[in-house]
């Protein structure tokens, strides 16, 4: 069978699952899910190092960035320059060009703050960087994140951990027929099927954090998300039988008794 | 004997009291801050990591070290 990966930047992945590193009980279970998720791709956060709490853990010490792609984002940011300023220092950390761009517009719903996030896209081009982009799923918008240069494209399926599954196919479709830039679902997945629509689609990739890391058994969670994505992606490259109104027997009518 | 002079900084939002002519590099080592898993902001500039050596923290500087922590 022809080899299907995941390209974004030039770079090469075997998963199309990435996985956000928040909300688990503590880092070692974050560890493991990851793991079992077989993600090579994590977003994390830029935050304050705790001064006062010299003996936390760093992230870094569970999760080795040397064997699993680091994803730095800008959650928390509501405007331009609160992103720039975000990814600039995610970059002198350690060399990362490779950025999650997610400028928020509203802390209730966390919906993304599309004006901004466009300026965003272009600043952060032109200085370098290779931008993945957290996005309404608007085809037009869409079109514009990719003019500015962006490397891949991340429509929400739903608000940011609402697990409510993608809730405009039509879209996604419109956004995957127009676009050659790996389009990657992010945000709003629920369950591990949820993944399997998204590929079924023609999505590149999914994200998920809070489906994995909220579920009773995040292992297990993470294992079947996993599963998900490459069932997904295979059905929609196998291509799908056509529906019909009625019914077609599957055994031949010839010969019955 | 001259007296060392105190000076107040901000560091990650807090008000801290340093030495005076003391380094970005000082503070960071004072800390047990490994170097490469942060960055470091002075007044709203990025510094470059291999230069802390010669930057010396004045009154009133802010600064801030962030690392990466979990988030999706």
């Amino acid at each position: 069978m022809k080899k299907d990966n995941l390209v974004i930047a030039k770079k090469k992945f075997y998963s199309r699952l990435i996985v956000g590193t928040g909300k688990y009980k503590n880092m070692r279970e974050c560890a493991r899910a990851i793991n079992f998720s077989g993600a090579e791709i994590v977003t994390v956060a830029v935050r304050r190092v705790n001064i006062t709490d010299k003996k936390k853990p760093l992230l870094m010490d569970y999760i080795d960035p040397k064997k699993i792609t680091y994803l730095p984002n800008t959650a928390g940011c509501f405007n331009s320059d609160e992103a720039l300023r975000t990814l600039r220092l995610a970059r002198e950390i350690g060399g990362w060009k490779l950025v999650k761009l997610e400028v928020l517009g509203d802390k209730k719903n966390l919906l993304p703050e599309m004006i901004e996030t466009l300026k965003s896209t272009e600043v952060l081009t032109k200085e370098g960087f290779k931008v993945m982009v957290y996005c309404n799923d608007d085809p037009l918008m869409c079109k514009r994140l990719e003019n500015a240069g962006a490397c891949a494209i991340m429509p929400l399926a739903a608000p940011i951990g609402s697990g409510l599954g993608i809730q405009n196919k039509i879209n996604i479709r419109i956004i995957r027929k127009q676009t050659k830039l790996p389009l990657i679902i992010d945000a709003g997945l629920g369950q591990a099927s949820d993944a399997s629509i998204a590929m079924e689609l023609g999505c590149d990739g999914v994200l998920v954090n809070t489906a994995i890391a909220k579920a009773k058994k995040p292992f297990e969670m993470a294992v079947a998300f996993k599963h998900a994505v490459i069932a997904g992606r295979k059905s929609y490259l196998s291509g799908r039988m056509n529906k019909t109104l009625m019914g077609n027997p599957s055994s031949p009518q010839k010969g019955t008794i | 004997m001259k007296k060392i002079k105190k000076i107040q900084i901000k560091l990650n939002g807090k008000l801290k009291i340093i030495l005076e002519n003391l380094t970005v590099k000082n503070l960071v080592n004072d800390l047990n801050i490994p170097l490469n898993k942060v960055a470091i902001e002075l007044n709203h500039e990025i510094l470059d990591k291999k230069k802390l050596n010669s930057i010396k923290l004045k009154k009133n500087d802010k600064i801030e070290i962030v690392h990466f922590i979990g988030g999706g």
